[in-house]
């Protein structure tokens, strides 16, 4: 019988195997890394000028930020506090962005918690305006607040900003959260609440420490915002000058050197943050691997 | 017997009752708060600018009055037409720069790159600097004195007379740059989401490399990549910080004639009316796109 297989040469299982295709290095092997180097380079650009030129001298009365390279210093590092309304500004944009910070998560969160677990009326309307509070123009959302501040007579300062921030942030953490609610099983809530746990108990001690990854990628994304942002905030400050708004009303006068140090400050700080969380979540990957993945 | 079920069914119904009137509620005491706040001081004041756009101010003691006086609109547009052209114009050419600046890197992070995650960091760094320092930055280094220029001319790549601030290119590239994680972001999601097992698929039926990108990855991307336009260029189209910083008196744009007309001419009713059409322009967008992609899919590209 075999024989005669053979004789009749019936391919056998080895010669139906799919023929390895040739792997010829095409010349996207090299270009496309190469290409995408270059592009993170040309990103890299304005913010590496940045942190450099804030160790640069000046010998002018009135220091500027210039692009001749005079000579390394840390003065301005020592004198951060040396311009004034610059450090009011930023301990401004500080406060102003933690606050929005810590009531956007908490508003984000639940929003999420409601749109990822429920079915209701109004969800889609919901997330239609969550989108196009994302998609408008800066410009409308900051007109419009402006021109319903002043249909109200509400006076422009802290108030109106904090209002403002939080209503552009909250749709960058709802999105975020509900992202990583998607992917998480409610059987677990489930199975919590079997054990006799009740609803609040399951939600603080299965749930939340779950999602909370997302949360601090929200609430992460959140205080970027915040503290970057110029157009909303120019419409709706009043008096009360940000940081990015000091820094827009010295562009053409010349700025300080310390702006570059303040900059590179906060750059720091999220890369630090952001870097941490990427190293917590790849840990975490690894402790436990994902069913699909193992 | 039956009795005794019954008195069963009335221990346990109340209960359930209760549950399921709580599973309804739930989600609205949930969403209340951010639904409130975005419905307050997002949708309420759009449709109060809609309302000031008809309204006629008094130009000494600045109190408006509903007058449904339409004028303000084609007024407006008449008188800025140019404005409103050259904006368009230039977040155009600076959104389909960012999409085929973007486009291949966002493919190598999504079929080839190892540390996915490390990339889209990286993509997103220029975040973590203020928007108007980052410019300023760029102000610097275009400078007629600046780096860039000194070396251009000193190769002599460039004329002496050769100057990139205040012109349209400048104030596109700023543009292109700023807006570059908002339309990276989307066509990554978009490549990322295509089954690999697709590709394979038309290896197997005998598709060149070439065939199998604009047959299968290309189609397969192309919500993304509307995505990455809308979020790109309508932003842009409203951006006057790359134009106030990097652009001079013949690269005016419409988000500048909107912030003048607010904060220091206080002509409420032409700057309500000059927004709305910003604000329109976004949502008709957003309607091509349920339009023709599903509405589904948009709020995955956020």
């Amino acid at each position: 019988m075999s024989a005669l297989a053979q004789d009749t040469s019936i391919p056998s299982a080895k010669d139906l195997a799919p023929v390895p295709r040739e792997r010829r290095r095409r010349w996207t092997y090299y270009s496309l890394p190469v290409y995408s180097g270059a592009f993170f380079l040309y990103l890299l650009i304005p913010i590496a000028f940045m942190v450099v030129y804030s160790f640069n001298q000046s010998r002018a009365a009135l220091p500027q930020v210039t692009s001749r390279w005079q000579g390394f210093t840390t003065q301005w590092y020592r004198q951060w506090n040396g311009v004034p309304g610059l450090g009011d500004a930023f301990i401004l944009s500080i406060k102003l962005a933690l606050i929005a910070t810590v009531l956007s998560a908490i508003l984000g969160t639940l929003l999420a918690l409601a749109l990822v677990r429920y079915r209701f009326r109004g969800k889609g309307v919901t997330e239609q305006v969550l989108f196009s509070n994302i998609a408008a123009p800066e410009i409308v959302l900051g007109a419009s607040l402006l021109g319903f501040f002043i249909t109200l007579n509400q006076p422009r300062g802290f108030t109106t900003l904090l209002i403002a921030h939080v209503m552009f942030c909250v749709a960058y953490v709802t999105i975020t959260v509900r992202a990583r609610l998607s992917g998480f099983d409610p059987m677990l809530e489930q199975a919590a609440q079997d054990l006799g746990a009740n609803p609040w108990v399951s939600f603080w001690k299965v749930t939340l420490p779950l999602i909370f990854p997302g949360i601090l990628a929200g609430a992460l994304l959140a205080f970027a915002l915040s503290i970057d942002d110029f157009v909303t905030s120019n419409f709706v400050a009043g008096s009360s000058v940000t940081f990015p708004l000091w820094v827009y009303g010295a562009v053409k006068v010349g700025i300080p050197p310390q702006v570059f140090v303040l900059g590179t400050a906060i750059f720091s700080a999220g890369l630090v943050l952001a870097v941490t969380a990427l190293v917590l979540q790849g840990r975490a990957k690894k402790a436990r691997p994902e069913p699909e993945e193992g | 017997m039956e009795q005794h079920v019954r008195a069963d069914l009335h221990g346990v119904e109340p209960p359930r009752r209760h549950r399921r009137l709580g599973r309804s509620a739930s989600p609205y005491l949930l969403g209340a708060p951010a639904i409130v706040w975005l419905g307050v001081f997002f949708v309420i004041p759009l449709v109060t600018m809609l309302s000031l756009s008809i309204q006629t101010c008094d130009s000494i003691t600045l109190a408006c009055k509903l007058t449904w006086h339409f004028a303000e609109f084609p007024n407006s547009i008449g008188q800025y037409s140019d404005t409103f052209v050259r904006s368009l114009v230039y977040a155009g050419a600076a959104t389909v720069a960012a999409l085929v600046v973007a486009f291949p890197v966002t493919y190598w992070i999504a079929f080839r790159a190892k540390r996915k995650n490390f990339f889209l960091l990286m993509l997103l760094v220029p975040f973590f600097v203020s928007f108007v320092i980052r410019t300023t930055a760029w102000y610097t280094l275009l400078a007629d004195q600046g780096t860039i220029l000194n070396t251009l001319k000193n190769l002599h790549l460039v004329p002496e007379s050769f100057h990139l601030l205040a012109t349209p290119l400048a104030v596109i590239g700023g543009l292109a740059y700023n807006y570059l994680p908002f339309t990276a972001l989307p066509l990554y999601v978009a490549l990322e989401r295509i089954d690999r097992r697709l590709m394979e698929a038309s290896h197997d039926l005998y598709a060149t490399r070439r065939v199998a990108f604009t047959h299968v990855v290309l189609p397969l991307a192309i919500p993304g990549i509307f995505a990455a336009f809308l979020l790109t260029f309508v932003p842009a189209a409203g951006d006057y910080v790359n134009a106030a910083i990097l652009g001079g008196t013949n690269t005016v744009m419409i988000g500048q004639v909107i912030q003048k007309k607010f904060l220091e001419a206080s002509d409420y009713p032409a700057a309500s009316a000059l927004s709305m059409v910003l604000l329109v322009l976004m949502l008709v967008g957003i309607a091509a796109y349920a339009k023709f992609l599903g509405s589904r899919t948009i709020e995955e590209y956020v």
